[in-house]
């Protein structure tokens, strides 16, 4: 059995993930490890979007408020002098988790255009609140003075520490998804997205099994969140605005809904393009959008199923 | 006989149209019962009310002793309600084997396991190559549902009505679209399920109706107009006269 071209690019992806450190170290290029960090964290939000859009078919529009909703959680507390990350973390999570649970229990019940709409609202809604709030700095932000604590034995101010703590969360995030979507949690949530009148008919509950998916994904999404307010030291409205949402829904596309690791692929091309146009042009998104718009169009599965379309080249039979 | 499905003053509207008008019959447990009528007589409407898809204006809806008229469809199907779709609906992504495991899956307590692969499950891998097996379609295990012939189609939504090891089978139109042979084979099949489920069958071809059925209940808009062995609704004539058409031959 030899590996499919699939899996070796997610391998080979991973592996490269796993040595960059090395080569800022060689190099000296302290930047790419800061961008990639960005685009470590990125990609578990991405990875957690497509647990609900690609394999749940639920357009949620407003997943980055779990973003932002982490990214407060972990900047207040801070602001608040509690530093830490035992305590933060699991406050990120809950508060993301809670906030999935009341606009999953709304918004599950409507379908298309107005599921989309409510999730978009309901990010709006916290992109206000937090820009009222002059405690926290509102529409300016906040800043994070000290990044989240872990004792003596793990230092998040290191910043190769904390590109491996990003990297392993997101290793172990893609993991988790691709266990799930495979139980049989994941089989109804993919029947419910394939065919919700029939896995009725068939005896499921759908509504439950949704709102749950929906819950799960939004606390990667706020652990997403936590990561990024370290990242940046600070974190403002602007993390959970609809344009960023847009961002996680392009990579999800871009990198291909089937697969676990899929997004993740879409965050670094899109991100590492996006960094790459913008040092040519500072009119890069006219190169980037047509791009954008030809994956679509010609590459329904994106660059996921680009690769799973691939197939090695047929070797001769040598003869006898 | 005691009445397994008793169905009484059902009504539902559409707008203007009364497409159930006070509807009032009964299945005994252990028959085929047919419902027929010509296009808009409301059958599949009845269907859906029955499974749960759609909830009646006003009537009730007893199975096995319950009240079911305001249960949800996925609750209806746990007391042992299947239903096949006229309109094949299935999930044309999975393989024939997975779209039956699926239906397996609903009646094998809940679905909450988060972890263990669900493909890799003999206790839904096994019944479900059992229904397929019932439904001759064991061969066909693993093609995509979507790449399966319409024929196929029809039998695998058979195996996934199967599958739940339901109480009374509600079959609508389970010969829609089938060749002559295919139709044949179809008949065969229910023939062989009778004597082991309930079944309200809701069916187009005439012929296959009367060969099958234990009693006949006939519905011209959402009304039924007449009920009884196939021999005495053969003979009514005001369903000759309503349905039939003056010199139907059935």
């Amino acid at each position: 059995m030899t590996l499919s071209v699939r899996s070796l690019a997610t391998v080979l992806l991973f592996v490269g993930l796993l040595l960059l450190p090395l080569y800022v170290q060689a190099t000296g290029d302290r930047f790419l490890l800061t961008l990639f960090t960005r685009i470590v964290i990125l990609a578990l939000a991405a990875v957690s979007l497509n647990l609900i859009l690609g394999f749940g078919g639920m357009m949620s529009f407003g997943h980055a408020a779990y973003l932002g909703i982490g990214g407060y959680a972990v900047g207040m507390l801070a602001h608040e002098g509690i530093v830490s990350g035992l305590v933060q973390w699991p406050v990120a999570l809950a508060a993301s988790a809670l906030f999935a649970l009341v606009v999953g229990a709304l918004s599950l019940r409507t379908r298309g255009v107005y599921f989309i709409m409510i999730t978009l609202a309901f990010a709006q809604m916290a992109y206000y609140v937090v820009s009222g709030i002059a405690r926290y700095g509102g529409d300016d932000g906040l800043t994070i003075y000290k990044r989240s604590q872990f004792g003596a034995w793990l230092d998040l101010s290191n910043k190769v520490v904390f590109y491996y703590v990003c990297l392993a969360l997101l290793m172990a995030t893609v993991y988790l998804v691709w266990r799930l979507v495979n139980s049989r949690f994941g089989m109804v949530i993919q029947g419910a997205r394939s065919n919700e009148t029939r896995m009725r008919a068939i005896g499921f509950p759908t509504y439950r099994y949704k709102l749950v998916c929906f819950v799960i994904a939004g606390t990667l999404g706020g652990l997403a969140g936590a990561l990024l307010a370290n990242h940046n030291e600070f974190v403002s409205p602007s993390t959970m605005y609809w344009t960023r949402s847009g961002d996680l829904i392009v990579m999800v596309v871009l990198g291909g809904m089937g697969s676990a690791a899929g997004p993740v692929f879409g965050a670094v091309a899109l991100l590492v393009l996006e960094e790459v146009l913008s040092r040519i042009t500072e009119y890069w998104p006219i190169i980037l959008g047509p791009l954008l718009l030809l994956i679509v169009l010609f590459a329904r599965g994106g660059i996921d199923g680009l690769l799973a379309a691939t197939r090695w080249p047929a070797r001769k039979k040598a003869p006898l | 006989m005691t009445a397994l499905l008793q169905v009484d003053r059902l009504a539902k509207r559409f707008g203007g149209i009364v497409a159930t008008d006070d509807l009032v019959f009964e299945v005994a447990e252990g028959e085929l019962h047919a419902v027929i009528g010509p296009n808009g007589a409301g059958k599949t409407t009845l269907i859906a009310q029955l499974s749960g898809q759609l909830t009646a204006d006003s009537g009730s809806i007893r199975f096995a002793g319950t009240d079911i008229t305001r249960v949800p469809a996925w609750r209806r199907s746990h007391l042992g309600l299947a239903r096949s779709f006229q309109i094949t609906s299935l999930f044309p992504d999975l393989s024939a084997l997975d779209n039956v495991a699926l239906a397996v899956q609903a009646h094998a307590g809940h679905s909450f396991h988060f972890w263990r692969k669900a493909s890799l499950e003999t206790g839904l891998r096994q019944p479900a190559r059992a229904a397929l097996e019932e439904v001759g379609l064991a061969h066909r295990a693993d093609a995509r549902a979507s790449l399966l012939s319409h024929g196929e189609h029809r039998l695998l939504e058979l195996a996934m009505a199967l599958a739940g090891d339901p109480r009374l089978l509600l079959l609508d139109e389970p010969m829609a679209g089938l060749g002559p042979d295919e139709s044949a084979r179809m008949v065969d099949m229910l023939r062989r399920l009778k004597s082991r489920y309930t079944i309200l069958l809701v069916e187009h071809d005439m012929e296959a109706v009367f060969a099958l059925a234990d009693r006949i209940t006939v519905l011209v808009y959402g009304r039924v107009i007449a009920s009884g062995a196939p021999d005495a609704i053969r003979a009514d004539a005001q369903v000759r006269e309503a349905y039939l058409g003056e010199d139907g031959d059935v």
